[in-house]
């Protein structure tokens, strides 16, 4: 494979606990994470809010949707952004949007189910069509569906509307709050990115999760413990593809708007970065690597013209640190942030060590 | 399903053989890997298969599981021929094998392993539920941990397992569930004296309704947890027999003790 091997994700050891344990047991980091995101709109305006934080979570996602294939399952599926885009496009078909002559004018509670199920379903579809291959061939046919996708997209003007697709696609009003201005916008991300993120964490040990990561290790083992391999791994896509799908009605409420740029070769690409970057062993590698990869889209433009060079040129700043990345840790940001982590914690074991040495000697 | 394959079924039952290849060939390009093998084990049966390398030894267990299917012949496991079955579908009928090389889950605990085994030949493959503390298969998967001695290292990933544990291992994921009828290929390749020693009793003392093939080089190992012995030669069946017989044929003795066959 043309990626660097990534260290597989491993469900750490630990005996099956209740939730009260499992809360009990999350780090300080986890708490500090925790509650400065729930006071976030305390603090940042809400350009940093919807735009770089809210975004950053609805990418992440998606990311996640391909962190628990690739990681877990060892399957590499572009078509996670495919599947998120379409979930948008059927959104702003059954429901509402400035091109009343196409869309159904649906409730959204019935468009974004109706949506959700039928992204899902195409997701599933495209994971039966790609799962009996491997590696780059993977890559190769779920690349060739996004491009599809994507060219379907552009052409059909009856239910795509083309070029120029969907526009004033609006958050709905529910319970008396409006879910697009800021703060409840930036919760409800808040919210589905951390369901996410649990179910996932969740998944991974239970008999579901297990066996993907038997059939990423020993697919001919799996099979001859009883396992259906093929059934497995596209089950694994269909759970994946309600995580994307989600994501997908996420963004075409963030966006506002749905083209065929949103699931073009672009963003397929950005999906596969961000879950690299932010790496691949663990489900919080995606919304990291969704960060760093807002942040620098964001704000490499001024950057390089205040260091005098054209600001144009921002892409190549996210492809470099991309390389840097990659070369210097397989394992994405996480990898290089476990690493440290160790060596400051061996650091203080020595330094502890040469101490009692010290200190029993005579 | 029309009638037919029942009723074949119910003629071949009769028979009442655990195992039966009939004409079983299994061919890589030019090269004939097994020719025209014939071969039935009774339930219960404990067995034998013994040649030099390239006899066709580890080719005859890929076919009885599925991992090859045979280029002709058929297989029949318990009277249902099974020849055209996935290795997933023999597997959850009761069959079971081990691997020459161990062939676990390197990123998994060894207690996680044997679970996944456990899950594999029951039902809920696909929950999405982790398992509670006194879940009935949780309690299986202990108990085989514990029947194969590695109780004390369950917690631990089994990449970091020394070899004789790896193997030990491997025999516990062919316990799983409720097999009748296992494919041991060379259990005691890489143990030590002691480790064979264990490897006998851990054979010796499988419920008798239990039958296995073993493939193994070791003599003292495999004529005395066996009551009958196949012996394997370019892809065919050559002999069979007692151990004692076997022991005492000058033509195996020419073959597999005086060399020069390869």
């Amino acid at each position: 494979m043309a990626l660097a091997e990534p260290r597989l994700a491993i469900a750490t050891p630990r005996p099956r606990e209740g939730l009260a344990e499992v809360i009990a047991r999350q780090g300080t980091a986890f708490w500090i994470v925790a509650a400065l995101l729930l006071v976030m709109p305390l603090i940042a305006n809400p350009f940093w809010l919807v735009q770089i934080l809210a975004y950053a979570m609805i990418l992440g996602m998606i990311a996640l949707s391909l962190m628990f294939l690739a990681g877990y399952g060892g399957i590499v599926s572009l078509i996670q952004m495919t599947v998120a885009a379409f979930a948008a496009y059927l959104v702003a078909i059954f429901g509402d949007s400035a091109i009343t002559q196409i869309s159904l004018k649906w409730p959204w509670w019935t468009a974004v189910p109706v949506a959700i199920l039928l992204a899902t379903l195409f997701g599933t579809l495209g994971g039966a069509l790609s799962v009996r291959t491997e590696g780059i061939y993977t890559i190769m046919i779920t690349l060739a569906i996004g491009s599809a996708f994507y060219y379907l997209t552009l052409q059909n003007y009856t239910i795509f509307n083309g070029f120029s697709g969907f526009n004033g696609v609006l958050p709905p009003v529910f319970l008396g709050v409006d879910w697009g201005s800021t703060v409840p916008f930036y919760y409800l991300a808040l919210g589905c990115a951390a369901l996410a993120y649990a179910v996932v964490v969740y998944v991974s040990r239970a008999p579901f999760g297990l066996a993907l990561q038997g059939t990423r290790d020993n697919p001919r083992r799996m099979a001859a413990l009883g396992f259906d391999v093929v059934a497995h791994r596209i089950a694994a896509y269909a759970f994946a593809s309600v995580i994307a799908a989600f994501a997908g009605v996420l963004l075409v409420w963030y966006q506002r708007q749905v083209s065929p740029g949103t699931g073009g070769v672009g963003p397929v690409v950005d999906i596969l970065i961000i879950a690299v970057v932010g790496g691949l062993s663990r489900p919080i590698g995606p919304f990291i690597g969704a960060l760093v990869y807002v942040l620098l889209r964001t704000f490499a433009l001024d950057l390089l013209e205040g260091v005098g060079f054209e600001g144009k040129r921002y892409q190549l700043l996210i492809g470099l640190g991309f390389l840097v990345i990659v070369l210097f840790s397989p394992d994405g940001l996480i990898g290089i942030w476990q690493r440290l982590r160790d060596r400051y914690r061996r650091g203080r074991e020595t330094q502890a060590a040469q101490m009692r040495v010290g200190g029993g000697s005579p | 399903m029309s009638a037919v394959p029942s009723l074949e079924r119910l003629s071949t039952a009769s028979s009442g053989n655990a195992l039966e290849l009939r004409g079983v060939s299994r061919l890589f390009g030019a090269l004939a890997a097994l020719s025209d093998v014939t071969l039935s084990v009774r339930p219960g049966e404990r067995r034998a298969v013994l040649g030099s390398n390239g006899a066709g030894k580890t080719t005859l267990f890929n076919c009885v599981t599925g991992d090859f299917s045979p280029s002709s012949g058929v297989i029949r496991f318990f009277g249902e021929d099974v020849t055209a079955f996935p290795p997933h579908e023999r597997i959850r009928r009761g069959l079971r094998r081990t691997y020459q090389i161990s062939s676990l889950f390197a990123g998994l605990t060894v207690i996680d392993n044997v679970y996944l085994a456990c899950r594999g030949v029951s039902r809920n493959r696909f929950s999405l539920r982790r398992p509670s503390r006194d879940d009935t298969l949780q309690h299986a998967a202990e108990s085989l941990v514990d029947a194969v001695h590695l109780t004390a290292v369950k917690d631990r990933l089994v990449g970091e397992l020394a070899y004789g544990q790896q193997r030990q291992l491997e025999i516990a994921l062919a316990l799983s569930g409720a097999p009748r009828f296992i494919l041991f290929d060379e259990p005691a390749a890489g143990l030590s004296p002691t480790e064979r020693q264990d490897l006998v009793r851990i054979l010796t003392s499988l419920p008798t309704h239990i039958g296995y093939i073993i493939i193994e080089h070791d003599m003292d190992v495999a004529l005395r947890v066996v009551e009958s012995v196949t012996m394997m030669h370019n892809g065919r069946i050559f002999k069979e027999g007692r151990p004692d017989e076997i022991e005492s044929d000058p033509e195996v003795q020419e073959l597999y003790l005086g060399g020069g066959h390869g």
